[in-house]
């Protein structure tokens, strides 16, 4: 196969008709959709409203709830933990606050528990990797606040609510929106690195569903400033981090509240005992569970393990009958495939074009509905068929130098420039080839804008938690969500540990849960929370022994 | 159950494994010494697992972002050691390869808060850097290309913006620091540089500090309490009809 640029021939006798009507295609912009040919969009081409994605669960507080198969699966499996396994009279750490998961929202809520008063020994952040492996870090185009006079927390709630299908809680996108700021001025002091123009003013781009510019980005690196900053400052106060120790379940007293968890030493296999007066559950999103069989741009730990030990101690879930998927995952290279390529290419003028060189859609409509027009333009044979089969849409990068000065690409995409580069493919010359790819969790477990579950002790942050995107988000509310959710978490948890009394330490929800299993008739073949995801070549696995 | 018997309930499609091999050729490659056949076309990071390893350190974002992967490897028949991410790498015939578990680089801890952003501070808090001896290797064992020497002499003079803007696209994956002969920790102190220049050195929003003290001031909270008030189709039509500034004045941004 002969390959000029990064692409076989083909597939550059398609970019061809793509260059010759950029022209046109500049000047001729698609109109945004209205609200009925959306939702006709999505009936008919979204995963969220396909038949035999979903199915209802069997077991505990939400029975009867649709979910995603790939997440009733693990919610109807046994608990990983057998209670009998583990000696609760030795604890091991005994904290006021513990914070499972160490990245974005993790972290913020270490840093604002410790600012409301709980001192640095009494917390501990476990997490399941690195301090920092998070999606939080790969997050790339932007934060969302709304500072300029030409904007207002009004209409950024107008456009989180309506992004969300007007299904969100709103007293929880009121508190994105109007968060947002007094979040950005935190993230100056801290020092993070914004793009600003000369005069100090950030430079803000549109996102997918927003109806001002109120994009903050660095570069193409957002999360990781954001991410990095917040973790070099949680380093510099030494709050206690256990690394590569995931929390497979969560610790509970004989009064029913939620009193710390049992984490699992990934390189010793130990577990450890952590009592503690509150727990924030920041675990994040559950990419990696490859929900309808879609590839993920999430990172390797995103397994969803917060959902199913917080449905084990009895905490309900909201809005995981959607998944979202985005609509600009990398379809070529094949090692690149499901890799994310950010929102931002698209806020900075490049537009989805098919196999003619053609556009079909309003480049930033929200997330599900731009994904459901690219797959639908794929079905209907107008997508661009990769070498491994894998179908895809062109996104005209090239524009963006035309439009805001040639080098723009190199200096504000220079992440995306430099994973093309890899394979032989200049973005700033030809287009990229894209198709939807699983990116977050919209729904989680259930908060309020104290970030309360309803299990009195357990909090919840970020990706985990369900309510404040509804049945959709935009592009940089997660950002946004685990600074401004994460700090809530990390008050309120604060103040609720100064009255929490706990009681004698029990793991019998456990044992109730699996008794629940049995009345449904459930047999398990899985135990879940699963921890990490399974990639292992298939003929390797199929001659493992368990002898050692 | 053990873990092992639970995936095999889920039998391994061999035929599948035997098709992709097949059609894509094979490499060699040996990890950690050992030789394994996988797939020609696979990332470093998919090659190990193809050939049965199951990551636990080594693997973080899967797609460049976290520096978990740093590679080092070396293909046969050359002296020359390279560097790189094993999500980003494709693997490559004979290739001798190995990961980093952990990178043992100290930090220094200070309270950016009671810092100034001079032309010592970075001297002061990392002072190794004046033993930098500019051979390089830190800038060619960076995945990202990023000029590692370049921006530690500009710390070593104390330009700190500058510092901040070559390093900016670091990783911290500490392949840098592992390979530097004078011991500098080149990504804590770039760490450093950057929180100096966003918090001290680059102009800040007026329009952001305005913005707060409406929102302080409660300016917009009757707006949004009524938008919560309204019933469905009030606010579906408010919605709808709002504009779109992408719209009207083509992409944002500058």
């Amino acid at each position: 196969m002969k390959v000029t640029d990064g692409y076989p021939e083909y597939m550059m006798k398609s970019i061809k008709l793509v260059e010759e009507k950029r022209e046109k295609n500049m000047s001729q912009p698609v109109k945004p959709m209205s609200m009925k040919a959306r939702e006709e969009a999505l009936s008919k081409h979204h995963p969220d409203y396909m038949k035999g994605t979903k199915r209802k669960l069997k077991v505990g507080r939400d029975k009867g709830m649709l979910l995603y198969n790939g997440i009733v699966d693990l919610l109807e499996a046994k608990p990983v933990l057998d209670p009998k396994d583990v000696d609760l009279s030795k604890i091991d750490y005994d904290v006021d606050l513990l914070i499972i998961g160490g990245g974005g929202a993790g972290t913020v809520a270490a840093l604002f528990a410790y600012e409301s008063g709980v001192s640095k020994d009494k917390i501990l952040i476990v997490t399941k990797l690195r301090h920092g492996d998070a999606n939080s870090m790969m997050a790339q185009g932007g934060i969302q606040a709304a500072d300029r006079p030409e904007d207002n927390p009004t209409l950024h709630y107008l456009d989180i609510f309506g992004g969300g299908h007007f299904t969100n809680k709103p007293e929880l996108a009121r508190a994105l929106a109007l968060d947002a700021p007094g979040i950005i001025s935190w993230h100056e002091e801290l020092g993070i690195m914004y793009d600003r123009q000369e005069d100090g003013e950030f430079q803000e781009l549109s996102g997918g569903g927003t109806c001002r510019n109120r994009m903050h980005s660095a570069k193409d690196y957002t999360g990781m400033e954001l991410m990095r900053n917040i973790r070099d400052k949680a380093r510099n106060l030494e709050i206690p981090t256990l690394e590569f120790c995931p929390v497979a379940e969560l610790l509970m007293d004989d009064k029913g509240q939620v009193a710390g968890g049992i984490a699992f030493n990934l390189e010793t296999f130990e577990y450890y005992v952590i009592r503690a007066k509150a727990t924030i559950l920041a675990t994040g999103g559950s990419g990696r569970l490859h929900l309808a069989n879609y590839p993920t741009t999430n990172h390797y730990g995103a397994t969803g393990d917060g959902l199913i030990m917080a449905y084990h101690a009895g905490a309900n879930l909201i809005d995981l009958d959607t998944i979202q998927i985005h609509p600009t995952g990398d379809a070529y290279p094949e090692p690149l495939v499901g890799i994310l390529s950010t929102e931002k290419i698209r806020g900075l003028g490049a537009i989805p074009l098919n196999k003619n060189g053609d556009p079909f859609v309003f480049p930033l409509e929200p997330r599900d509905v731009e994904s459901a027009m690219f797959i639908q333009e794929c079905k209907q044979g107008r997508g661009i068929v990769t070498p491994t089969g894998m179908p895809g849409i062109w996104l005209d990068s090239p524009m963006i130098d035309i439009i805001h000065g040639e080098g723009t690409i190199e200096t504000k995409l220079a992440g995306e420039v430099r994973k093309f580069k890899r394979f032989g493919i200049d973005m700033a010359k030809h287009p990229i080839l894209v198709y939807p790819t699983l990116h977050y969790q919209n729904g989680g477990v259930e908060i309020n804008e104290k970030t309360e579950t309803k299990i009195p002790g357990l909090f919840a942050a970020g990706e985990i938690s369900g309510g404040v995107h509804g049945k959709n988000r935009l592009m940089g509310n997660s950002l946004l969500d685990f600074n401004v959710f994460g700090r809530r978490s990390g008050i309120y948890a604060a103040k609720y540990v100064k009255k929490a009394k706990i009681g004698k330490l029990t793991l019998n929800h456990l044992d109730k849960y699996n008794k629940m299993l049995k009345q449904a008739s459930i047999k398990p073949a899985k135990s879940a929370p699963i921890i990490l995801p399974e990639y292992r070549g298939e003929m390797a696995i199929s001659r493992a022994l368990d002898i050692f | 159950m053990t873990k092992k018997e639970q995936i095999l309930i889920e039998k391994p499609d061999l035929k599948k494994a035997e098709d992709i091999e097949k059609k894509a050729g094979t490499v060699e490659v040996f990890i950690m010494g050992k030789s394994y056949k996988v797939p020609a076309g696979l990332t470093i990071m998919k090659a190990l697992e193809y050939a049965g390893y199951r990551y636990i350190r080594g693997c973080g974002c899967r797609a460049g972002f976290c520096g978990a992967c740093s590679t080092i490897y070396r293909k046969e028949d050359e002296q020359k050691l390279g560097f790189d991410l094993a999500c980003q790498k494709v693997v490559e015939d004979k290739m001798y390869l190995v990961q980093l578990p952990f990178v043992p680089a100290a930090k220094a801890e200070y309270d950016i808060d009671k810092l100034e952003a001079t032309e010592s501070t970075i001297f002061d808090i990392y002072p190794e850097i004046a033993r930098c001896v500019s051979c390089n290797t830190c800038t060619k064992s960076c995945p990202q290309d990023i000029e590692v020497m370049k921006y530690i002499q500009r710390a070593v003079r104390g330009e700190i913006a500058k510092c901040a803007e070559i390093s900016f696209d670091c990783i911290q994956c500490g392949l840098c620091a592992m390979r530097c002969p004078a011991d500098i920790k080149h990504y804590h102190v770039s760490q450093l540089a950057r929180r100096l220049r966003g918090k001290y050195l680059d102009i800040k929003s007026k329009n952001l500090a305005k913005r707060l003290k409406e929102v302080e001031s409660r300016k917009f909270d009757s707006e949004i309490e009524k938008l919560i008030k309204m019933d469905n189709k009030e606010i579906l039509e408010l919605y709808k009809n709002r504009k779109i500034e992408a719209e009207e004045k083509g992409p944002g941004g500058d």
